[in-house]
């Protein structure tokens, strides 16, 4: 007998009241927001795709030293950070509210030391004479700027709003406002803008790197 | 489930307080019912604009020479005309198809339908209505900026839309400003969609599992995750298509382009890249409009039939395999821009399989009605306009989605006429449904069924009158977007046709006003509305009309059967209600 035709409260996690897998609110809020957001990310890396499968010889600038080094370098801030993070967390579970904010601060470090790093990326390619519109390389492959700069801005604005977030939840927790789930929600949203760079670092970065 | 507890079947919470002062509980309210009919305001508003624009088309359509006294010069430029196209889609399709049933019915009535206090997020959900009022605020000051309102249609094409002044008056600030609001718009529906699936999947009452949702709840749910999906993309392409108008990218404009005898700088973007972005959006959009107001005739059908809905499950199922394949489909819209054929035939495939889920419907629909004691109220007058509208509708669906044929009909009214009367008219059917049936508990008092009869009359056959003969203009080859036909050797002797469609458009409007009346009349004067006044079964008539702050005054329903309980062999009353506990059900004895 299906429980349509059933009568009385069917006993099962779906029957409502409890949430299924035992997720709150706000986390499922995060997941979903998270979903939602990279599907606008994908929309962008695709376009990115799209265009530069359009254009022959689409530019190859970066140079192992210093553009590659530099980004693998804020690569390996942004990995770290996320390893703060989970720390963060657990001690966050753990009760430990001084070790939480402590880990959430190197984490904010990180964060801001990415942001850091990738400012000097930019002011080096304006210096190159990289535009949205236009660049050095290639006159013929204008989107090499527009992608770039839309990519990895938005991308940038991301983690500056995670580090603004993080600081939130720090100070909160701190004073005891807040609870670990929040602390661990806002782990959900750091590691989101993490696994994004994860795609942004190849293929904005080492699917052009100079050939020669 | 741990922080409620149970007493005697139903659960107890903290009494949540009335907000105090004017501006906390009707502007800046986290109620969600307060917000839904914010929602519903904005639409009504927006809704009125859209018919005004309509009929202005029309009346150009058919007399292009006219002189009109609010119109610079006096008499309307083609570009005017064509502002009118973008304006009236525009406000239609978000401000008015996405805006009413989702954000207004939606919100007020799913938290109560599944017997929870609000939605999961209040604070995130009035941040959405506000974003929305904002978008709204921009695409209205679009008409009023130098140049005017945008001509690039509802659609936004590239390279159109993407080079400023020179592509004509509109494209200037009127352009930026409606990418401005659609960027808005997608942001708030997306915080409001997250919002929709937590609430669902969270805030369900004790016993209200899945396949004891009501349908309107299972339309709502995949429609928000519809809106989770495709308004990001939209997003993203609003995104590249502001930087192509601000920052000097080309990302969908190509190399070589002349406008106006200039050649353009931009060089490097796809026109086709923007079709894509935006289609992967606009399909599932179309479902976005049309989701909810199956769910609202379901539901409103079965409660009228006094019949449970037939093949509940098939339902569910077919609204869940609808808004899955809309995924898939965007191409369709895509035939005529040189796609290859291989991608076209999946793309028309897929789009064929669509029917299958919509004909169980249909089928489900009719199989409600089948024997039932049929109460022809009002909203059950509309609910059945829905169903033969959509049916209507979607038939010529079935030849557009042939790319061999679409490639005949794309540029003409046949397009046009399906649309509207598959997602325009059928989805407006559904919000005039929901208004008529929900309104007693909205705002605790009945609405005028005499005039709401009369208003169903005008507005059913007047549909039919103005959008039938479309489909005939369109297989003679009548182009849509020319603002005037007249002077064209081959299409001058339809003409006539445009005269009765005009005529038809403008008794339809006019008969709008019954609705108003009654809705504004009724607000304060309708005879007072009971809890159930319809003997209807879900959640939201075991509270008073209209709900307290908390919905259900304190206490909380638990769910005993499913939503649709009527006419159960044995039992007493023709109705047994959700939250009523099977011993306290009277039987024949």
């Amino acid at each position: 007998m299906s429980d349509t035709e059933f009568e009385g409260i069917v006993a099962s996690p779906w029957s409502g009241g409890a949430s299924p897998f035992a997720i709150n609110s706000k986390k499922l809020g995060m997941w979903l927001f998270i979903i939602s957001d990279s599907l606008t990310f994908s929309a962008l890396l695709i376009s990115y795709a799209y265009v530069r499968l359009e254009t022959p010889n689409w530019p190859r600038p970066f140079e192992i030293w210093p553009a590659i080094a530099k980004s693998s370098l804020m690569t390996f801030v942004l990995l770290s950070s996320s390893l703060t993070m989970v720390l963060g967390v657990n001690a966050a579970f753990n009760g430990d509210r001084k070790k939480t904010v402590r880990y959430l601060i190197a984490t904010i470090i990180c964060g801001i030391a990415f942001v850091g790093i990738h400012a000097t990326e930019w002011v080096t390619l304006v210096g190159e004479g990289v535009t949205p519109w236009s660049n050095p390389f290639n006159p013929a492959a204008p989107l090499f700027g527009g992608t770039f700069f839309g990519l990895t801005g938005l991308h940038m604005l991301h983690v500056t709003i995670g580090v603004v977030y993080l600081a939130i939840i720090a100070w909160g927790f701190g004073k005891g406002k807040y609870t670990a789930e929040h602390v661990e929600v806002s782990g959900l949203y750091w590691h989101f803008v993490d696994l994004v760079w994860m795609f942004i670092f190849p293929m904005v970065y080492l699917l052009s790197v100079n050939p020669k | 489930m741990s922080s409620h507890a149970h007493t005697g079947g139903s659960t107890v919470h903290a009494p949540i307080a009335e907000p105090s002062g004017f501006i906390r509980k009707y502007i800046f309210s986290v109620d969600h019912k307060v917000i839904g009919i914010q929602y519903f305001l904005l639409a009504l508003t927006a809704v009125v604009i859209g018919i005004v624009l309509s009929l202005l088309m029309r009346f150009h359509l058919v007399w292009p020479n006219a002189t009109l006294p609010f119109v610079s010069g006096g008499q309307m430029s083609q570009e005017q005309y064509l502002a009118l196209v973008t304006m009236h889609g525009t406000i239609m399709v978000f401000f008015v198809l996405t805006t009413a049933p989702q954000g207004g019915f939606g919100n007020y009535f799913l938290p109560i339908q599944i017997g929870a206090p609000d939605m999961a997020f209040p604070r995130l959900n009035m941040l959405s209505f506000w974003v929305t009022f904002l978008a709204f605020v921009c695409i209205i000051a679009a008409f009023v900026v130098p140049g005017g309102a945008p001509i690039s249609g509802w659609t936004g094409y590239t390279p159109l839309s993407g080079l400023g002044e020179i592509t004509g008056p509109g494209e200037g600030w009127g352009q930026t400003l409606w990418i401005l609001s659609i960027s808005l718009f997608c942001l708030a529906s997306l915080l409001g969609a997250l919002n929709f699936i937590a609430t669902t999947i969270d805030l369900r009452a004790p016993g209200m599992s899945l396949m004891r949702l009501p349908l309107t709840v299972w339309g709502w749910f995949v429609t928000a995750i519809l809106g989770l999906l495709a308004f990001g993309v939209l997003l993203a392409g609003g995104i590249l298509l502001l930087l192509d108008r601000s920052a000097g990218t080309s990302f969908f404009i190509p190399a070589g382009l002349v406008v106006n005898d200039q050649l353009q700088a931009h060089s490097g973007g796809s026109p086709l890249l923007w079709q894509h972005l935006f289609w992967f959006f606009g399909h599932p959009e179309v479902y976005i409009a049309i989701l909810p107001g199956m769910g609202v005739a379901s539901h409103v059908l079965s409660t009228f039939a006094r019949k449970p809905v037939y093949g509940y499950r098939a339902m569910a199922y077919a609204i869940c395999a609808i808004g899955f394949l809309g995924f898939m489909v965007w191409g369709h819209h895509m035939f005529v821009s040189g796609m290859s054929p291989y991608s076209g035939f999946a793309f028309s495939v897929l789009t064929m399989s669509i029917g299958v889920p919509s004909a169980i419907k249909t089928f489900n629909w009719l199989g409600t009605l089948w024997g039932g004691k049929i109460q022809f109220k009002t909203p059950m007058l509309f609910a059945l306009g829905f169903v033969s509208l959509f049916v209507s509708g979607g038939l010529s669906g079935l030849f557009l989605a042939q790319p061999a044929v679409d490639n005949m009909l794309h540029a003409t009214y046949y397009v046009v006429a399906h649309f509207h009367l598959v997602m325009g008219v059928a989805a407006i059917f559904g919000i005039f449904a929901a208004t008529y049936f929900w309104f007693p508990k909205m705002f605790g008092r009945m609405m005028n069924e005499p005039l709401g009869k009369i208003h169903f009359w005008f507005t059913f056959v007047g549909a039919y009158c103005i959008f039938m003969p479309m489909h005939f203009i369109g297989i003679a080859g009548g182009i849509r977007r020319y603002a005037d036909a007249s002077a064209v050797g081959f299409l001058a002797h339809l003409q006539p046709v445009h005269e009765f469609m005009t005529i038809a458009a403008f008794i339809t409007g006019a008969a709008q006003l019954f609705f108003l009346c009654n809705f504004f009349y009724s607000l304060k004067f309708g005879p007072k509305a009971s809890k159930n006044p319809w003997n209807a079964t879900t959640l939201e008539w075991d509270t008073d009309s209209p709900p307290p702050i908390d919905n259900f005054g304190g206490h909380y329903p638990s769910v005993y059967r499913g939503p649709y309980e009527f006419s159960v062999p044995g039992a007493v009353d023709d109705f047994i209600p959700q939250w009523q506990e099977p011993a306290q059900v009277a039987r024949v004895k």
